[in-house]
């Protein structure tokens, strides 16, 4: 049965549940595929996920594997091909407990680096699992920084092959995924050698491992490079090259190639592999960065309306924690920036298809904005969601630190994703850059990509707002947002410029100038996910409550960004001290109201049980049933060894004795 | 790998430094005495074979229990044998011995036996405490229930006094009154002091202590009546086995009740217990541990990340010119200068707390205990304030040090996860605030009411004065001077006071729109945090000043005085709102500020890696292969890697049981 404090959350509900599943889900078609997938998946015990937070690194490993391999028996059985309508929902399903995530990478730089000969080769020996591909392009001493790779391919013109090395620690390959253990296959990334000249980074196969045995092929060294804060059931691996000799043809040589006599030829343009590179950041935030979050909200949300403390009126029960103004102020910010960023994603999602039809059509105008855009949300949402997975597992109270509450680990995955695809300092400083040519641009009369055209008209005013409640109208906020997005972009805009003029060199200003760079691009993707959410909401359907509870959200999205950042908006005077104080009581109103509706919002992510993975989040909340009988079933309640070897002489001679 | 020279980089910075970081390790450890003497002990433990064992990284929970265990045993006897008494050496040696780990005895040690010493009566202390002292004995303290933790009076456990045997019948009547968390309790203790609800002649008589015995003596197994166990894997503290105890009418006799307060007397009858005062006194104790303990472990991440940073080369600055330490970007100079200003500030307010706690507990036995609410209230908001900016911060030091820092052969996710949970134990952060809050308001309320209010809230007495003239606070604007500490504690304390006032004013208003005092403190809540916060930063930009004036050697002022400016300007330029909504500051000086800041990173970057050499973390200690003291990385991961437990075999067996099948059958 339902906890009875939770059943009577759901009762209120000021909406429908349903229905906001099925707009998140992009129609209730879409819900009802996704629903069947789950089901297929959890149903089925290989996938289980239930005795992960007992195990090792390697039986996590071993489990990602066989689940891996499940999964193509599972897919056939189902029926499930790669461009079926339930491929996306599977990674989900599995939470991405499983192994050979990079064997899909490795397939995808071929098809877009490689010859139509080499595709032809490798793609089907890939598909069938004829051998298992990895992506070497880190190294141990480089990771940002591509040129900097130190790997090096020598042409060999005598023998028609490539000799690879490592010819020094730091340049051993470090960090790939499936790569410690598993893979069969890489690409390594590695300067290009021929006649002695060099012809910069370049990717080529390398078989690692020996397709019968699983051994490592003569000349190469690799393995796991050790426990890490999460992704344990990832072997990513460490590897050392010495004299390996590969043929000609495993160069990937769509774009570049080698002759037999050793001429380098350049071909084609590399502007649909860049392009490539930006897709995949904007393809990790769903089933990355917001589902973690998504996942936090409902299980410190469920968690705060079934755990009672303290009294808020003397004489009554204990309150429930989500009473608590302050609790409310750790959560609802959080709900309300998971909605934000799932409607700035599908926008996202769009602008980028859109791209990839005019690139189809070799028109590489949006390349420029779809990179700055891709790098700048993929910081600003990755770092967002990171510390929101935080505060909602701090939220929980002692319980969030047990691993059964599934908070610490949805934290340490999460977490990579600030790292991993861009350090997000780097990308906020090229979505920086970006934003700074166009101010220029702008401020000359000339034309700039749709979304920064609102840098070029810069007004001077203030805001309007007379009351707390004008801050709840979409237009006085965005507008605030658009103000301070602007000013920065246009003072680190002019610093930059006053360096030069003064004679510093144009990087050493630019290294000067860069924690301002990043404030200001923070400040533009947060401006523009204001902007997309209240346009969003505007466009909802009004029935069922959906667009009003939206719009609820909408407004604390944006008044929690102005709220923990006061100074931006005061600074020049656009926002008065007498509005701030608006802005606060607004947004605290809100949290009240949000409140009533903090259940429903997160039921309506729709997670089962299973997929939390969670004693404290469950639908049902019978959370310290769960979380009792889960822990009696931890390994450390087997009788450890350690009573007899230490504690049983300790207790018993050493130090009576003293 | 030991033997390698010192990576050139780190020479170079070391060789740069404008100061000797030896005299500020002195000035860390409280003079040159106590750093031999910690280095003394640090000596002891870590050539001491006994103490050596298999990175943790690569055990299982299982085995890191076990390893800590036989460690602890060890630690206990040696101590002993050391005679090493006193508390602050203990802590010295155990901190050593585990590597500034959480260890299995840590409840038996830090408050078993001191509960036994403060509320024990002398006939209980003789059957108890030589017992224990001597480990015969293996306590815990069982307060936290899983459906009750910060409502101390919420909690169900039940102790009902039976006078026909005199004997108390324990009981856990639901689910959710079930001990759990207490450390040492799954596994490791056979005793525990249990908090429980007293009902004695059909009356409950509140919270009270037990000693209950859980364990057989030899056996080690639970008593019946008895179920206890590990509550199971958590984030980090994997050696120490948190529990769960569940007692069904459980008999203890009458003379297990800590009665040197509260007694029961065999015929049922309940004595009140004379002053509950002296509770105050531990924990304040504990929460200035935790203060020191966030400056220790923003320490040991900022030695990690600043280090690697100097070592680790990438990008170009200046086009065609070798890639440059990461640490001269000034992004990466943003991210961890402020947090090592942090490191220092929260070391000099930890030693603080803790020598007025030492000359005010002088006090309890002389009667003197009027600085203790004060200092209750200001320990509580200090706790939630530097283990809320330190654990940030630790993440901020792991996530600078890109993808290295996430393996755990960085050393900063052992760190975060063993310094994490003290943002909620002995008191969650959000409620310490709102206790800080409480002191407040009252000292506001007193200061409204004509009286005068002494000590770190001193500062509340100016409002009333400032009240009687016209003019708004932002007349002082002008006098800031931004280079001058003395003068941003000013500026802190404007604004302390402006927020304090705020807050007060928005509950009264509250209180005349509502009717319940709860309601209108709850709705408050958000607004009175940040009061609290704006007073702790006001008290650490006060008392890190303070410090410099002690300094006698005149490059360590100056490189402290660096510190301190940037603690203090960047501290407004994070929370520049505050400052520009009060009037304090102008928009103009908040550029100044921003500018300033960014100057002072230049300035700190030639005496960074000293500046973490001065916290002296030795590398055992460290845990860390981007931190290490040579610099020598990339050779050391790739050693430590290969250790790797997914490595003992060349070909992993599930290659065998999954990989191959399915090659064959596709």
């Amino acid at each position: 049965s339902v906890n009875a404090d939770l059943a009577s959350e759901r009762q209120t509900a000021s909406f429908s549940v349903e229905k906001l599943t099925a707009l998140l889900d992009g129609g209730a078609e879409q819900t009802q595929i996704r629903r069947a997938v789950v089901e297929a998946i959890e149903s089925d015990p290989v996938f289980s996920r239930e005795n992960q937070y007992f195990q090792t690194q390697n039986e996590r490993y071993e489990a990602a594997v066989r689940k891996a391999v499940h999964l193509q028996k599972k897919m056939h059985e189902m029926g499930w091909t790669e461009n079926g309508p339930e491929y996306k929902y599977i990674y989900r399903a599995l939470s991405g407990d499983v192994a050979f995530l990079l064997h899909r990478v490795f397939m995808r730089s071929i098809s877009v680096l490689g010859s139509d000969k080499q595709i032809a080769k490798w793609i089907p020996l890939a598909t069938q699992h004829k051998l298992i591909g990895s992506y070497a392009q880190t190294e141990l001493g480089h990771g940002t920084y591509l040129q900097g790779l130190e790997t090096t391919a020598v042409f060999d013109p005598a023998t028609q092959e490539f000799i690879l090395n490592t010819p020094k620690i730091s340049a051993m390959k470090w960090w790939p995924g499936d790569m410690g253990r598993s893979a069969t296959h890489t690409v390594v990334f590695a300067q290009l050698y021929v006649h002695g000249k060099c012809y910069g980074i370049h990717p080529f196969i390398v078989q690692i491992r020996s397709l019968q045995d699983h051994s490592l092929c003569p000349g190469i060294t690799a393995g796991d490079i050790g426990p890490k804060m999460n992704f344990e059931h990832i072997d990513n691996g460490y590897l050392l090259l010495k004299n390996v000799r590969i043929p000609r043809e495993n160069m990937l040589s769509k774009f570049c190639e080698v002759r037999p006599d050793g001429t380098y030829v350049r071909q084609g343009s590399q502007k649909i592999n860049y392009f490539t590179m930006t897709t995949v950041r904007i393809s990790l935030i769903s089933d990355e960065v917001l589902t973690p979050l998504m996942k936090a909200c409902t299980i410190a949300i469920r968690y705060s309306v079934v755990r009672r403390q303290s009294k808020l009126k003397p004489g009554e029960q204990e309150a429930k924690i989500l009473d608590y103004q302050t609790q409310q102020e750790k959560l609802l910010p959080q709900l309300a920036a998971a909605y934000a960023f799932h409607f700035i994603n599908n926008y996202l999602q769009e602008l980028f298809n859109r791209g990839y039809r005019e690139i189809q059509r070799k028109n590489f105008d949006m390349l420029p904005e779809l990179h700055a855009l891709s790098s700048g949300f993929k910081a600003m949402i990755t770092q967002h969601c990171t510390a929101g997975v935080e505060i909602c597992l701090r939220a929980c109270g002692g319980h969030g630190y047990s691993l059964l509450s599934g908070l610490p680990s949805l934290y340490t995955k999460i977490l990579a994703s600030c790292i991993y695809e861009g350090e997000n300092t780097i990308l906020l400083l090229q979505t920086a850059r970006f934003l700074i040519k166009c101010f220029m641009a702008a401020s000359a009369g000339q034309p700039v990509p749709p979304s920064v055209t609102y840098l070029a008209a810069v007004k001077h005013g203030k805001c309007p707002a007379k009351n707390k409640l004008d801050f709840l109208s979409p237009d006085i906020y965005t507008e605030a947002y658009q103000h301070v997005t602007v000013r920065l972009t246009s003072s680190t805009a002019a610093k930059l410029q006053d360096l030069i003029q003064s004679g510093v060199k144009k990087h050493d200003a630019w290294n000067q100038c860069t924690v301002q760079l990043v404030q200001a691009a923070k400040a533009h993707c947060h401006y523009i996910a204001v902007k997309n959410f209240a346009e969003t909401v505007e466009k909802l359907e009004t029935k069922a409550g959906i667009q009003k509870i939206m719009k609820h959200l909408c407004d604390l999205f944006a008044l929690h960004g102005i709220f923990s950042n006061t100074g931006a908006f005061l600074h020049d005077g656009y926002i008065s001290a007498a509005q701030m104080d608006m802005v606060t009581a607004s947004y605290l109103d809100l949290l009240a109201v949000i409140r009533k509706d903090a259940v429903p919002l997160v039921d309506a992510f729709d997670f089962t049980d299973k997929s939390l993975n969670s004693a404290l989040g469950s639908y049902d909340g019978q959370v310290y049933q769960r979380l009792y009988e889960w822990a009696q079933k931890s390994p450390t309640n087997q009788m450890s060894p350690a009573y007899e070897r230490y504690l049983k002489p300790l207790l018993h001679s050493t130090l009576s004795k003293l | 790998a030991a033997a390698m020279a010192v990576n050139a980089d780190l020479r170079r910075e070391r060789a740069a430094a404008t100061f000797q970081p030896e005299l500020l390790t002195h000035i860390l450890d409280g003079g040159p005495e106590r750093t031999r003497r910690r280095k003394e002990i640090e000596a002891l433990v870590l050539n001491d074979p006994d103490f050596q064992h298999e990175d943790l990284n690569f055990l299982s929970r299982s085995q890191r229990y076990e390893q800590a265990i036989r460690k602890s045993s060890l630690m206990v006897m040696k101590l002993r044998e050391y005679g090493i008494a006193d508390p602050e050496e203990i802590y010295w040696f155990k901190s050593f011995v585990h590597r500034g780990r959480p260890e299995p005895l840590d409840l038996h040690l830090g408050m078993f036996l001191p509960t036994l010493l403060t509320q024990a009566t002398p006939e209980q202390q003789d059957r108890f405490f030589m017992p224990a002292w001597n480990l015969e004995i293996i306590g815990t303290y069982a307060q936290t229930e899983m459906g009750h933790g910060t409502h101390l009076r919420g909690l169900e456990t039940t102790a009902t006094y039976d006078p026909s045997t005199q004997e108390f019948i324990l009981n856990s009547p639901t689910v959710t009154s079930i001990k759990w968390w207490p450390g040492g309790l799954g596994k490791t203790s056979n005793h525990a002091i249990v908090l429980a609800q007293l009902y004695t002649q059909g009356q409950c008589k509140g919270l009270h202590a037990f000693i209950v015995p859980i364990r057989q003596l030899g056996t080690h197994e639970p008593l019946p009546g008895i179920t206890v166990g590990d509550i199971g894997p958590k984030f980090g503290y994997d050696e120490m086995d948190n529990g769960y105890l569940k007692m069904d009418n459980f008999r203890i006799p009458r003379e297990n009740m800590l009665m040197k307060y509260a007694q029961v007397e065999p015929d049922g009858t309940y004595v009140k217990p004379v002053s509950d005062k002296l509770t105050y006194g531990t924990m304040v104790f504990i929460r200035s541990l935790i203060v020191g303990d966030s400056a220790r472990s923003l320490s040991r991440a900022c030695t990690i990340a600043i280090r690697y940073s100097a070592v680790r080369h990438q990008s170009e600055l200046k086009p065609g010119e070798p890639e440059p330490q990461i640490l001269d970007y000034q992004t990466q100079q943003y991210k961890l200068f402020p947090l090592l200003a942090t490191a220092y500030a929260f070391h000099f307010v930890g030693a603080y707390i803790k020598d007025t706690y030492h000359r005010i507990s002088g006090d309890i036995s002389t009667g003197d205990l009027s600085e203790l609410p004060e200092l209750h209230a200001l320990t509580a908001g200090l706790k939630a304030f530097t283990s809320w900016t330190a654990n940030a911060g630790i993440e901020e030091c792991r996530m600078a040090c890109g993808g290295h820092g996430y393996s755990r052969c960085s050393g900063i996710p052992d760190i975060y996860v063993t310094f994490t949970p003290s943002c909620t134990y002995e008191g969650e952060n959000t409620v310490m605030m709102l206790q800080t809050a409480r002191f407040l308001m009252k000292s506001y309320t007193q200061v409204t009411s004509g009286q005068q209010v002494t000590g770190m809230v001193s500062y509340l007495n100016d409002l009333s004065r400032q009240r009687i003239q016209p003019q708004h606070v932002a007349a002082r604007t002008v006098t800031v001077r931004i280079n001058d500490p003395t003068s941003l504690v000013e500026a802190y304390k404007s604004r302390a006071a402006r927020l304090v006032e705020s807050a007060a004013k928005n509950l009264q208003a509250e209180l005349n729109h509502r009717k319940s005092k709860e309601d209108a403190w709850n709705r408050t809540s958000v607004d009175l945090v940040r009061a609290s916060e704006a007073h702790c930063h006001y008290v650490i930009v006060k008392l890190f000043t303070a410090k410099l004036a002690e300094v006698s050697d005149a490059a360590v002022r100056t490189v402290l005085t660096d510190l301190c400016l940037l603690y203090a300007l960047f501290g407004i330029s994070r929370n520049t709102g505050d400052f520009l909504q009060a009037g304090i500051l102008t928009s103009a000086q908040i550029t100044q500020v921003n500018q300033r800041v960014k100057e002072l990173l230049a300035v700190i970057r030639p005496n960074a890696v000293a500046l973490v050499d001065s916290f002296d973390f030795h590398d055992v200690h460290l845990g860390s292969v981007l931190g290490r003291y040579d610099g020598n990385i990339y050779e050391n991961m790739f050693e430590w890697a290969k250790k790797s437990p997914l490595n003992k075999t060349q070909v992993h067996e599930s290659f065998h049981k999954h990989l191959k099948p399915m090659q064959a059958k596709l």
